[in-house]
């Protein structure tokens, strides 16, 4: 059943872009975190993610639970050769998430402050530097990828570092636009107006800069005739891009259609990641297909999926819907 | 094979293994216990079950935000620290590990929101729905997890393929490998016992402050009952588990007993000095014939011994069997514990005994000293072996450098030394709290189950 490890591709990559997606404005907002008037506004920013931030980031561990069973041998080769970005980022995203906790219980704030500022834009660096780091490729010499323990830090890798710590903040501004009011809000739309056009360079300049870096992209994106098909991806990035400009600038606002939109552009932009990546898992070592776990694994897991995974869609989408709309006075009030 | 990367890589994964299961082992315990009082308050409309309720959520919730960010840091160690191993048997465990994320990790995170934060968002049955799917999302990651672990103790299910990772041959004969449903009792059990001596030692804190404390008279006694039950419970459950391991794993438990040479009337070791190169103990203080006695029921009965396998397939001796002494006398001071303040209870002379209050006060940890001790003693026991028989654990580590993993490891004693710092000083917080409410009499109605994940109240 050639068909399984390609279903498994798709799992995967729907776990990591949600994650990306959901932990994202989760992060972001504690990357806007410092720009913020401490005491009540920081308040607010943090009750508006307290309830869904453990659900968000376990698509972190879904994706890489999805690895390791899937195709063992990437998560073995990847994991290792990303070791240092991968454990910062993990202990970036404790500081993140005991914050949550200890940041309310403290009678001074500051450290807790730093924890879950300095915690979030570490972890959302680090998923950058990983992502440049797979984006550029490794070198394999048959049992394990060859890399320096210092390699994940390339100029190209910190220029996608930086891209994803703005990417997030643009992702959180637009979500605080969706779940806070009056000056708060009025303070999310300048920062998102602030950091859109922040985001569109760094978008462009990435997507320049790989085809340049990787000749293999280059020829994928630009032979006759994936250039037809896949133009639309560019066009519909650059679209969705104009589309939140307006939504930002014009001067009736609206509370939720920034942020569909910003999600929106970050699709297409993931959809564009997922097909400079196609077919590899290890980026032009191995296929899906070489490092696919034994069919019944692949299928075992699979049921699984099929059944369960539904099931957590919808208790989640509930999670949301009881914490629907504006922060409350009671979220915060203690 | 860099020796350093190797013992780094194990250092670290015991320490922040270690570290983590303390506090799942709490939280498992409190999930159940806080199901027990919104059942309580649903049926009788009481108040103290409501405040106990809700102040034993605060509680839970500290715990349980460590738990989830020091367990996402192991399933990436997996990959990172153990990658060849998870080459090797990501066949078997990925899945099993997979499973322990959909239906554990998303079920408690869906509802863990509703549960700490929205009690004025749903009405009491929804958030006691809540509350259920969090208790039963913990239960079900303490399945899988154990499945996984059990079956890397006990490897049952599987085929070697030609390339040498191991395949599933029979997914019940995986998930239900012989030693899982005994780790699985024995854990979840140690989970509520650990939990008992903890709400105890907070309710007899209280009485030590204030005898009338009615916070202090109901977490004792519910703490103590609930203890002198399931004591014995553990400890009968803990004998099974050992006569398991004797048939599926006779090293570890030679070296649990410090027993080297194959024979009979073997006696029960109550101290020894034991030493891995001479293959003998020093300084034995024993009780003849027990050994045998307890683990084949005849007092002349015959026990393997460590020598019936060459040196290098044996575990390191003393550390094993240290721990299981540990493990065992914490066991035992936690029945007599528990038993004797039953008795008093039952006599009316427990609430004042200010001796025994702050005994319990002192004691209050002993179930988590078990538990590592326990587990110390499972995993180092199951040495050289990552999966028992199958792969050696120096085979099964990343090829990383030493210097990387030195460098995660002091970032990790670090963090996690800072962590338990004020992990400890928000629990004392949170009790003292706690007896101001209890003496005032009730708590505000709204909001109040909210310091968990909340971040609120004036900046300095």
């Amino acid at each position: 059943m050639e068909l399984l490890p390609l279903i498994w591709a798709g799992f995967i990559a729907a776990a990591i872009s949600l994650y990306v997606l959901l932990d994202g404005f989760s992060l972001g907002v504690g990357i806007l975190f410092p720009f913020a008037k401490p005491g009540h506004d920081r308040d607010q920013m943090m009750a508006s993610v307290a309830p869904v931030w453990d659900g968000n980031q376990t698509w972190l561990v879904g994706g890489g639970a999805g690895l390791f069973a899937a195709f063992p041998k990437a998560f073995n080769l990847l994991l290792t050769a990303m070791y240092l970005p991968l454990m910062i980022m993990l202990i970036a995203l404790v500081f993140r998430g005991v914050a949550f906790e200890f940041r309310f219980k403290a009678k001074r704030k500051q450290f807790w402050n730093r924890a879950f500022a300095g915690g979030s834009t570490i972890a959302a660096f680090c998923q950058g530097l990983v992502l440049g780091t797979y984006v550029q490729g490794f070198e394999y010499d048959g049992t394990r990828l060859v890399v320096g323990a210092l390699d994940f830090l390339t100029p190209f890798s910190i220029t996608v570092g930086v891209g994803v710590v703005l990417a997030y903040a643009l992702l959180a501004a637009c979500w605080l636009i969706m779940k806070l009011e009056g000056e708060m809000q009025e303070w999310a739309y300048r920062k998102a107006r602030q950091l859109l056009p922040l985001v569109v360079i760094m978008v462009g300049v990435v997507s320049i800069w790989t085809p340049m870096l990787v000749p293999e992209i280059a020829e994928l994106w630009f032979s006759f005739p994936n250039i037809l098909m896949l133009s639309p991806i560019p066009i519909w990035t650059l679209i969705m891009a104009s589309v939140l400009y307006w939504l930002l600038h014009r001067p009736e606002g609206h509370d939720v259609l920034p942020f569909a939109s910003c999600v929106g552009l970050y699709v297409l932009t993931l959809f564009g990641l997922g097909v400079s990546s196609w077919p590899y898992v290890v980026p032009r070592v191995l296929t899906f297909w070489d490092v696919a776990a034994p069919d019944n694994s692949l299928l075992f897991v699979m049921v699984g999926v099929l059944l369960i995974v539904p099931v957590i869609l919808v208790y989640t989408a509930h999670a949301y819907y009881v914490f629907r709309g504006k922060v409350r006075v009671e979220d915060v009030y203690h | 094979m860099d020796e350093v990367a190797l013992l780094l890589s194990r250092v670290q994964f015991a320490f922040t293994i270690g570290y983590h299961i303390i506090f799942p082992t709490f939280s498992m315990g409190l999930a159940v216990f806080l199901m027990v009082l919104e059942a309580l308050e649903l049926k009788t409309g009481e108040a103290r079950y409501r405040d106990a309720g809700i102040f034993w959520s605060r509680i839970f919730a500290l715990s349980f935000g460590m738990g989830v960010v020091s367990g996402v840091v192991l399933s990436y160690e997996i990959g990172t620290n153990w990658g060849r191993f998870s080459e090797i048997a990501g066949p078997v465990v990925g899945p099993l590990m997979s499973y322990e994320v959909m239906s554990a990790f998303f079920l408690e995170a869906g509802f863990l929101g509703i549960m700490l934060l929205g009690r004025h968002r749903v009405g009491p049955k929804a958030h006691f729905f809540a509350t259920c799917m969090v208790a039963l999302g913990t239960l079900m990651s303490a399945f899988w997890i154990l499945s996984a672990n059990s079956f890397m103790q006990t490897p049952a299910g599987y085929e070697i393929a030609d390339d040498g990772r191991m395949i599933v041959a029979s997914w019940i004969e995986v998930i239900f490998n012989p030693s899982f449903p005994y780790r699985f009792a024995h854990m979840v059990t140690a989970t509520y016992l650990t939990t008992s001596f903890m709400v105890m030692a907070v309710g007899a804190w209280y009485l030590l402050q204030d005898s009338k404390s009615q916070f202090g008279r109901d977490f004792l006694k519910w703490g103590l009952i609930a203890a002198a039950v399931l004591a014995p419970t553990q400890i009968f459950i803990g004998d099974q588990h050992g006569l398991n391991t004797l048939e599926h794993q006779p090293i570890k438990v030679a070296a649990m007993e410090g027993h080297w040479h194959t024979g009979g009337n073997v006696p029960l070791l109550l101290f020894a000095w034991p030493d891995q190169e001479a293959e003998k103990n020093h300084f034995e203080v024993a009780v003849p014939n027990l050994t045998s006695l307890i683990l084949t029921h005849d007092l002349a009965g015959e026990v393997k011994g460590l020598t019936e396998v060459p040196p290098n397939d044996r575990p390191p001796v003393a550390v094993v069997f240290w721990s299981f002494r540990l493990m065992v006398g914490c066991g035992m001071l936690m029945l007599a514990l528990s038993w004797f303040g039953v008795f008093r209870l039952l006599r009316k002379r427990l609430y004042d005994e200010k001796w025994l209050l702050r005994v319990m006060v002192l004691t209050g940890p002993i179930g988590f000293f078990a538990v590592i001790a326990g587990w110390v003693v499972t995993e180092v026991g199951r040495q050289p072996w990552v999966v028992h028989g199958l792969l050696r654990t120096e085979h099964a580590s990343s090829l990383v450098s030493g210097e990387q993993v030195a460098f995660t490891l002091a970032l990790f004693v670090i963090t996690y030394t800072v962590l338990f710092i004020a992990f400890g000083i928000f629990f004392r917080h949170l009790v003292r709290q706690g007896q101001v409410i209890s003496v005032e009499g009730t708590l505000p109605q709204q909001g109040e189950a909210r310091p968990a994940f909340m971040a609120v109240g004036e900046e300095k």
